[in-house]
């Protein structure tokens, strides 16, 4: 069955890490969704956060090839874990006017959503939410108009303690 | 210390004693160390890509790392053939080339190429070099990761201001820390247990081996495991000489132009013990119709190999000398009589043959055989690609490993005459044979000045057909007869739809390849009649230095017998009997 599941990679901060990354997955035909690479506790550590979407036996293949890499010093579908936390981050510009401004704000606070800007216009908000979530909201905004809008991509944390992902 | 001499330094720290290149402006530095270091045997080859299959044909041939040493842009790009030939056949080998002055980087700067990116998809493992403080361990790290785990080709770009810089208190590191490189070499108990277990249940079981063997050198064990189980073995293109040929359970090369037994083996056989191949897609066909019948264990120091074309029922990661050893000692003395008097009956009823005794043309393939008669036991043969190189496999009598040097996985045109000066160089006890194509030779004709000059004794049979015979098969078999631009002699005055020779066909072919190999200094010999081969044989092979035979052979043989595309492993055709 094809569905999205969310890798991590572990990788030493070295030149050109997340170009090998994605160039290896390009390299074996695999689609990524959504890479982001950012660093971690250890500023010679760098985690790599893919979506990719796949059967069962493509995305072993993705992990085992990952995992071939010098570089990667873990790799984790962590999809495979019962508790895990996925957090995307969306920055979303709306069309607005005075009629609808304040039903714009509502369903904004039905989401927990931020303003992080408004003029007459427009307005601009930020939400960090699962990726279900951030569809919805950009869903409801449409009728609106959608002026723009940016996604960071997911990333996740297992939620077992004894596990780091 | 600067940093061409560290490089120096630590390539010999590595053991290294031959290095195959080609200078350039930005490696001058490095050239320059070379000028007075006299414990490296440098080869100046003729051409980039020469350097880069030299330094694979010596890695073949010892098991120890090539090494080669080109420039930055056309340098490096001209090796690009010969690293991806070397990465698919998993060939441990150190690139080094030079680069731009890091501050040019990114400019398009003169013969500047972006190395560490074009490399990164055909190496194992790729550096740039950003300062000579990181040098030390680069090298060291090369080096282990190209001759460790699955062996591969690792390429290091080397900025020209890095060479040039002085390290102070510089020491060759006596470790490396990779935490992220880690190869498994013991077998998993357990999984070496339920093989073991299935091998006692099996009815029909199967070795099918290659190329693992024989960078493992797991040549003994496995022939202590054949010995004791009785079990039959047949060995890819890449594991031939792992097991003699002679061998009474030896079975043959399986695949599109392996033997028809071993083919049949593959689909008859309830268990397959799958050690150091790679289910490639010219041996099992369809993959879904591959070896229904059967059990698949697989044994791969590559866990990424598992499972990656075919599923498999017992997967074991590990070094094939260490599960080997791990699985004889768990293993009872058996017999599959049935099963053996089987696969006898099936090589019987389907030995290779030819008929050179109806044909007056030389057949190629008696070319090839006869080449036996004239080789020692211990002889090296590499081969460049196409029919000769099939021919070479059904025919030459592979006695040991690392005798038989051939581009398996890319299929490179061009590889034998570099890749059998390179095992030359490193066996100057050995006889070295190259086997080419007529089309082949003249991919890297010009490595026969490097032979001639150096006095590399390759001893290079052309199997000359005029035709880029390969694929003028396929074309004959496949499309109709439809020969185009496969034929060597074809001119403007020739038809452009040409179905095979005629009366009108031009009578010359270009280049005489005879007199190609005297301009280079290497003594040349043609031979046009099968009457003629063995005293040409006789005469060339026993000369101490380089030579080229030409051996003008039947136009239009086909490499038989053969598994066209797509089909399964019992679909066999065989062909005319010619």
């Amino acid at each position: 069955m094809n569905r999205k599941h969310t890798i991590i990679a572990t990788v030493t901060n070295r030149v050109g890490i997340l170009a090998r990354v994605t160039g290896l997955l390009a390299q074996r035909g695999y689609n990524i969704e959504s890479a982001i690479a950012a660093p971690t506790e250890n500023p010679d550590i760098y985690k790599i956060t893919l979506v990719v979407k796949g059967t069962e036996e493509q995305i072993e293949q993705v992990t085992k090839q990952l995992n071939k890499l010098v570089d990667t010093t873990k790799v984790v579908d962590i999809s495979h874990d019962n508790n895990y936390i996925v957090r995307e981050y969306i920055i979303l510009k709306v069309n607005i006017n005075r009629k609808n401004r304040s039903e714009v704000l509502e369903l904004m606070n039905v989401f927990s959503a931020r303003p992080l800007d408004i003029d007459k216009n427009h307005i601009i908000m930020e939400l960090s939410a699962r990726a279900r979530k951030i569809e919805r909201l950009i869903e409801l905004m449409k009728p609106f108009g959608i002026n723009e809008y940016v996604r960071s991509g997911e990333f996740a944390m297992t939620e077992d303690p004894r596990r780091s992902s | 210390m600067k940093g061409a001499k560290i490089l120096i330094d630590g390539l010999m720290k590595e053991g290294v004693n031959t290095i195959f290149g080609y200078p350039g402006g930005v490696v001058i530095p490095v050239f320059d160390v070379l000028y007075s270091t006299r414990e490296i045997n440098f080869i100046l080859t003729r051409h980039e890509q020469g350097a880069a299959h030299a330094a694979d044909g010596y890695a073949r041939a010892t098991g120890k790392t090539g090494v080669c040493i080109v420039t930055s842009g056309p340098g490096a790009t001209n090796a690009i053939t010969g690293i991806a030939t070397a990465k698919l056949d998993s060939i441990p080998m150190v690139v080094i080339s030079g680069q731009v002055a890091s501050s040019n980087i990114g400019t398009d700067a003169f013969q500047e190429t972006d190395m560490s990116g074009i490399a990164r998809s055909i190496c194992k493992h790729n550096y740039l070099v950003n300062s000579v403080a990181e040098l030390p361990h680069i090298i060291k790290e090369a080096f282990h990761i190209a001759n460790s785990g699955r062996p591969g080709p690792v390429s290091i770009d080397l900025p020209v201001d890095v060479v040039n810089a002085d390290l102070n208190n510089y020491q060759y590191p006596e470790t490396i820390d990779l935490p992220g490189y880690k190869p498994v070499v013991k077998g998993h108990k357990k999984q070496i247990k339920k093989l073991a277990a299935a091998i006692k249940d099996a009815k029909r079981p199967l070795l099918y081996t290659g190329g693992g063997i024989i960078s493992s050198s797991a040549h003994n064990n496995l022939l202590q495991f054949i010995d004791k189980t009785n079990i039959p073995v047949v060995n890819t293109m890449m594991g031939l000489g792992s097991v003699p040929y002679e061998h009474p359970r030896f079975v043959g090369m399986p695949g599109m132009h392996g033997v028809a037994a071993a083919n049949y083996a593959l689909m008859e056989c309830d268990l397959m013990i799958a050690i150091g191949v790679r289910f490639d897609d010219r041996i099992t066909g369809p993959r879904h119709t591959f070896a229904k019948q059967a059990t698949i264990a697989h044994v791969d120091i590559d866990p990424a190999e598992i499972g990656k074309n075919v599923a498999t029922d017992i997967p074991v990661v590990g070094d094939a000398k260490f599960v080997l050893e791990q699985l004889n000692e768990h293993l009872d003395a058996k017999e599959f009589v049935d099963w053996n008097s089987r696969i006898s009956e099936l090589k019987m009823e389907y030995p290779l043959k030819y008929d050179q005794k109806n044909h007056d043309k030389i057949l190629p393939q008696y070319a090839i055989d006869t080449i036996n008669k004239y080789i020692p036991d211990n002889a090296i043969v590499a081969t460049d690609v196409g029919q000769h190189q099939m021919w070479s496999a059904q025919f030459i009598k592979h006695k040991h490993p690392r005798s038989f040097l051939s581009s398996g996985g890319l299929g490179t045109m061009g590889f034998g005459l570099p890749a059998a000066m390179g095992a030359a160089m490193a066996c100057p006890d050995k006889m070295v044979v190259n086997i080419s194509g007529d089309g082949g030779i003249q991919m890297n004709i010009q490595e026969l000045a490097t032979c001639a000059i150096n006095n590399i004794p390759v001893k290079t049979v052309v199997i000359n057909n005029s035709y880029l015979g390969m694929v003028r098969q396929w074309q004959d078999l496949f499309w109709d007869g439809k020969y185009s631009q496969t034929c060597l002699k074809q001119d403007p005055n020739c038809p452009q739809e040409c179905k095979g020779p005629n009366g009108s066909c031009p009578k010359i072919y270009w280049p005489n390849l005879t007199k190609v190999a005297e301009a280079n200094g290497v003594k040349g010999y043609r031979v046009e009649k099968p009457e003629e081969l063995e005293v040409n044989f006789k005469e060339a092979f026993a000369q101490p230095g380089p030579v080229l035979i030409e051996v003008m052979v039947d136009k239009l043989t086909n490499v038989f017998p053969m598994i066209p595309a797509g089909k399964k492993n019992n679909e066999i055709i065989f062909g005319e009997e010619r």
